[in-house]
């Protein structure tokens, strides 16, 4: 579904004449493989597979999946760190998608990256001041009252003493040195700050601090951010909106709310289940978890059809066969499958189970099961369904 | 576990060696040194607990708390290799009435492995990328029993179709990098229960894992715990985890014991103003909160210069709340707050049931 | 496995080429770009006072008045089939692989070559085995007690290893050894011969090669050594109870020493190819003091030889080098 049909069909809830700052369509990015004795190209790992997606001004979007669905990718091809393979993205109605270093330059100002590893991203040679004074002299910007000066108000900004200027990256923790990492990035006022990891190297009670950093500088400086993390937990706390990813594709993308109280993809459902509740009495409930059957396939050579019919319960014969697309079945409800979760079949006719799908059954709890469409009793009957169906 | 209170009442006081320990697992006022050119660092500062079989203690703490250092003195592995000279250990680790910390290097390896088993954070790491997983399992095997490698290949299979791993007798001769991470994490565990052990220690086992594979792994261990009945150590960051798992939680400061107690009674009652941090600064994944995190000032202390008194002053909100300040001149005892349930904290009774009642639980 | 070992024979075969091609442009190009002219460059590959017939068939047999890439391809013919050399009075044929003709020496370098291979292989290989033996367990012992007094004292000694010269330790070595107390002889019988004799002259050389080397090993095992044992599997290994000379032999020697394995292929490779100042100190007559006699007298073929076979070696070694570390650690077969 493209971008405009959606909008016609339902406004965002806000921002309803703006256009989105960033907007994506039909993102590709392959890395190939090369084998034998002439290092052909004997197929590619398809890391981002055709995503569509918009970021919204002020907006942060949370994006979430498990190791190797591409999110961290996403993350540099929207920063164009990486090239795209395919694709389309707009930067405030800019097309960046193959502009050249020195074409992005002037827009380096305007998107910045926050990394994972604190300890990684900051050259220990350097000290304080020379990291976050970088991006002016990259630049050519001269701040008011001088670079120094605005260095110094940046570290205050980020809750660090001015007096760190002088001091070397490891003088300081964990938490202090993503501190540094975001008054970097925060150098040159970005309007749009795409974050990958940024709290998941950090200790807890360090985390909740860099949390409400970012949350107060979203506030004050009118920020938009882009948080990758595998972290449900801190993904709902911080995003508004939240986009999930699988092998790939964004299975679904929804309002925060709505994505937590109501998944409508099954592999959200399964991902929301897995988090272990910091709530001991909530253990009786595990009976509400779904063990998703095996790992991850491959991104070299994804299932055809819908990815996830190789590990779903509710998988069908249409399944194996049409990609469903990522279509807005809801208000701030977008979702890629045929059998959604908390909504009408979007395939009713198609109840027979794969017998895959009735193998991962068996580690999917009783009232999860029941609660989704074709139950046990219905798929016994199924040719008097199917029948119905024809008749209708 | 009710032998537990009758101990209870001797944490934090002097312990004579020779009394006899009653649980399964006993530490004693254990204390883990390392002298460094800056100082000595002190990642183990009196610690006590005790465990029982068929049960699971979680043990949660930040970097540099001392919770992964007291697994590795419990399994003996501080003494070993080059570094193995500089560490001060002393106290008691009683296991199944052995004491471990005075016992016989040699002794202690033989129960290494066989009597108490390791499952560790990144399985990419803890497995030697040159020898086939099935090897390795072989091996921890053949330490402790003189089989044939055809026998400990047999067994190794099968502990590897145990935990789940598909197509045992093919996967047993693949290597590690061969393995997804949640399948390595899987063969570690087979490789450490392979010998039955009666006591299995898992430090952060799942926190190199997705979340999906998380759910799997923390559901694996909980099963082969009904089934072996082995008592369980679990370290980790994550609360959701020993939510998920745990009996009994300690939580762990600056190489000390903070609070422990039952599972409900952290969650529902804590006590000690660190885990009142810990909770507050916990992103919930199970409450529609959209309230700023509550987290908790400062940095983590320095283990060579732990501030004097608690631990805990520099950070703690309510460190002025008691008088004469003795929150950083005295070190505090831990004391039993109610049944099984510790904490070392100078605040009144009084004032931690008001703070947690008024303060803290309603903006958790 | 076996797509690999192809691709990296046709590699190795192609990085000759190159490495051939190179060489000769040295030699061939660089005068000619200097200004040399055909004559001033056939002139150098003559003794003093060449008569002018002399310098013409040089000239004639090298083509120097031909393009180069004809002189190139003259060369690799002479490799693959062989070449005549046409001296005015008589002619000289030279069998493949035919890698030049000293007209200084009036001798064909191929023979040469070969004649003097036995002598560096032996000195290699021999000073290869003690300085693996003694470079190894110096450093597994310094590792395992870091801070030590056998630590200290090994470590000392490697340094002086180092930084000693091979004129000076192996001049020394033989002043005392076999000069005063006539324990080792001076000269060289081949292995076939009498092989207790053929120790006894090389055990001074091999020593003197292994003194250098073995420094360096001893340091590369010890630094190899102390990263491995702090790596997580050594932790597990230790978890299952294994004894510590088991875990240090089985999960930490093996990891340790394969970053070695490519130091010690290379320096094998590059010794093959002639250890020039040790063959000169102990007057073995090997490639490399056939190296230093050919470059003493400016004679061009023997040293474009000595270069090529040298090469051969280096290149030889790596691709080996390469093959073994596909064998040692499986992660390298996937790529």
């Amino acid at each position: 579904m493209s971008e405009t049909d959606t909008r016609a069909a339902v406004p965002a809830p806000r921002d309803d004449d703006e256009k989105p700052l960033l907007k994506v369509e039909g993102l590709v990015k392959q890395f190939p493989i090369k084998k034998g004795l002439l290092q052909r190209q004997v197929g590619a790992v398809k890391a981002v597979d055709g995503i569509d997606f918009e970021v919204r001004r002020g907006e942060t979007l949370g994006v979430v999946g498990e190791s190797g669905c591409g999110k961290s990718t996403m993350g540099r091809l929207i920063t164009r760190l990486l090239e795209p393979s395919g694709g389309k993205i707009e930067f405030d109605g800019k097309d960046i998608t193959h502009l050249s270093t020195g074409g992005m330059r002037p827009l380096r100002r305007d998107i910045q990256m926050i990394f994972q590893d604190p300890y990684g991203s900051l050259n220990p040679r350097h000290t304080i001041g020379t990291i976050v004074s970088a991006p002016f002299k990259l630049q050519g910007v001269e701040p008011e009252g001088g670079v120094k000066k605005e260095v110094q108000r940046l570290l205050e900004l980020v809750g660090l003493s001015p007096e760190h200027y002088n001091r070397y990256p490891h003088e300081f923790s964990g938490g202090q040195r993503q501190r540094i990492g975001i008054a970097r990035a925060l150098a040159l006022k970005p309007r749009m700050v795409v974050a990958d990891e940024p709290v998941s190297a950090l200790d807890v009670s360090i985390q909740a601090q860099v949390v409400n950093l970012m949350d107060d500088l979203q506030d004050e400086l009118g920020l938009t951010y882009v948080i990758i993390a595998h972290d449900l937990s801190v993904v709902r706390h911080v995003s508004d909106r939240i986009a999930v990813m699988y092998l790939g594709k964004i299975v679904e993308l929804a309002d925060r709310d709505s994505l937590y109280a109501a998944p409508m993809h099954p592999y959200t459902k399964a991902l929301l289940s897995a988090v272990p509740v910091p709530d001991p009495r909530r253990r009786g409930a595990k009976s509400e978890r779904i063990l998703l059957k095996g790992d991850v396939p491959s991104p070299i050579a994804p299932p055809s059809g819908c990815r996830f019919h190789t590990r779903c319960w509710k998988a069908t014969q249409v399944c194996t066969t049409v990609e469903p697309p990522l279509a807005e079945l809801k208000p701030g409800g977008r979702v890629a499958c045929h059998h959604p979760e908390n909504f009408e079949d979007q395939q009713p006719q198609d109840v027979v189970l794969l017998t895959a799908a009735k193998e991962a059954g068996e580690l999917v709890p009783e009232s999860v099961r029941k609660a989704g469409t074709p139950t046990e009793t219905e798929v016994s009957v199924e040719a008097e369904v199917a029948d119905e169906a024809d008749d209708n | 576990m009710t032998e537990l209170s009758k101990t209870g009442a001797a944490v934090g006081e002097p312990v004579r060696a020779q009394d006899a320990p009653t649980a399964f697992l006993e530490v004693r006022d254990l204390k883990v040194h390392f002298p460094t050119d800056d100082g000595l660092v002190k990642s183990v500062d009196g610690l006590s607990f005790q465990l029982e079989k068929g049960k699971t203690l979680g043990i949660v703490g930040e970097s540099g708390s001392g919770k992964s250092v007291t697994s590795l003195a419990i399994m003996g592995l501080h003494r070993l290799g080059a570094r193995g000279k500089n560490v001060r250990m002393s106290g008691e680790i009683w296991l199944d009435g052995k004491e471990l910390v005075g016992a016989d290097p040699d002794e202690v390896r033989r129960l290494r492995g066989r009597d108490m088993a390791m499952i560790f954070q990144d399985p990419l790491s803890a497995m030697h990328p040159y020898y086939k997983v099935g090897s390795q399992i072989v091996e921890a095997y053949r330490v402790h029993h003189d089989v044939s490698k055809k026998v400990a290949r047999k067994r190794a299979i099968e502990l590897l179709d145990r935990v789940g791993i598909p197509e045992p007798d093919k996967r047993v001769d693949g290597y590690p990098h061969e393995f997804s991470g949640g399948m390595r994490q899987r063969a570690m565990i087979a490789m450490a229960l392979v010998n039955n052990p009666e006591l299995l220690i898992a430090d952060e086992p799942t926190t190199a894992l997705d979340v999906t594979v998380q759910a799997q792994i923390l559901d694996l261990i909980r099963d082969l715990q009904k089934e072996f009945g082995s008592a369980v150590v679990i370290i980790t960051h994550d609360l959701g985890v020993v939510a998920e798992i745990a009996d009994d939680i300690l939580v762990m400061y600056g190489g000390r014991c903070v609070e422990r107690g039952p599972v409900d009674d952290i969650f529902y009652e804590p006590q000690h103003p660190y885990t009142w941090g810990l909770l507050g600064s916990m992103p919930r994944i199970d409450r529609a909160q959209t309230d700023r995190l509550i987290p908790v000032k400062g940095q983590p202390p320095s283990l060579i210069n732990v501030p004097s008194g608690c631990a805990f002053n520099p950070r703690c909100p309510y460190a002025d709340v008691p008088k004469d300040n003795i929150t950083r001149t005295e070190r505090p005892e831990l004391r039993e707050v109610g049944g099984r349930h510790f904490t070392a904290c100078h605040l009144s009774q009084e004032d931690r049931t008001r703070i947690w009642t008024e303060e803290i639980a309603p903006k958790l | 496995m076996i797509s690999y070992i192809i691709r990296r024979t046709i590699a190795a075969v192609i990085l000759l080429l190159v490495v051939t091609a190179v060489t000769f442009g040295i030699f061939f190009i660089l005068p000619k770009l200097a200004g040399q002219t055909a004559d001033q460059l056939a002139q150098q590959y003559i003794g003093k006072n060449p008569s002018p017939e002399d310098i013409a068939a040089v000239k004639r047999n090298l083509g120097l008045d031909q393009p180069v890439y004809e002189q190139y391809w003259n060369f690799i013919k002479g490799i693959v089939s062989g070449a005549t050399y046409d001296l005015g009075p008589t002619t000289v044929r030279c069998d493949a692989p035919c890698f030049g003709y000293s007209f200084k020496d009036h001798l064909e370098v191929w023979p040469q070559l070969t004649s003097r291979l036995p002598v560096t292989i032996s000195l290699a290989s021999g000073a290869a085995v003690l300085w693996l033996l003694g470079g190894i367990t110096a450093g597994v012992i310094s590792a395992l007690k870091p801070g030590s007094f056998f630590d200290r004292a090994a470590m000392g000694v490697a340094l002086a290893g180092v930084s000693l010269p091979m004129f000076f330790t192996g001049q020394l070595a033989l002043l005392l050894f076999s000069y005063q107390l006539e324990i080792f002889g001076r000269t060289y019988v081949p292995f076939t011969e009498n092989p207790s004799q053929w120790a006894n002259t090389l055990f001074l050389p091999w020593c003197s090669l292994a003194l250098l080397y073995s420094a360096i090993y001893a340091r590369l095992t010890r630094s190899g050594m102390l990263e491995t044992m702090n790596e997580d599997y050594i932790r597990t290994a230790r978890a299952k109870g294994l004894r510590e000379r088991n875990v240090v032999v089985k999960h930490g020697l093996r990891a340790a020493l394969t970053p070695l394995v490519t130091v010690f292929g290379m320096d094998v490779g590059l010794l093959l190819g002639g250890a020039l100042i040790t063959e000169t100190v102990f007057s073995l007559h090997g490639i490399g003091e056939y190296a230093v006699q050919s470059i003493s007298a400016n004679d061009l073929p023997p040293i474009l030889g000595v270069t090529l076979l040298a090469a051969f070696f280096v290149v030889f070694m790596n691709l080996v080098v390469d093959l073994l570390y596909a064998t040692i650690d499986p992660r390298v077969r996937l790529s």
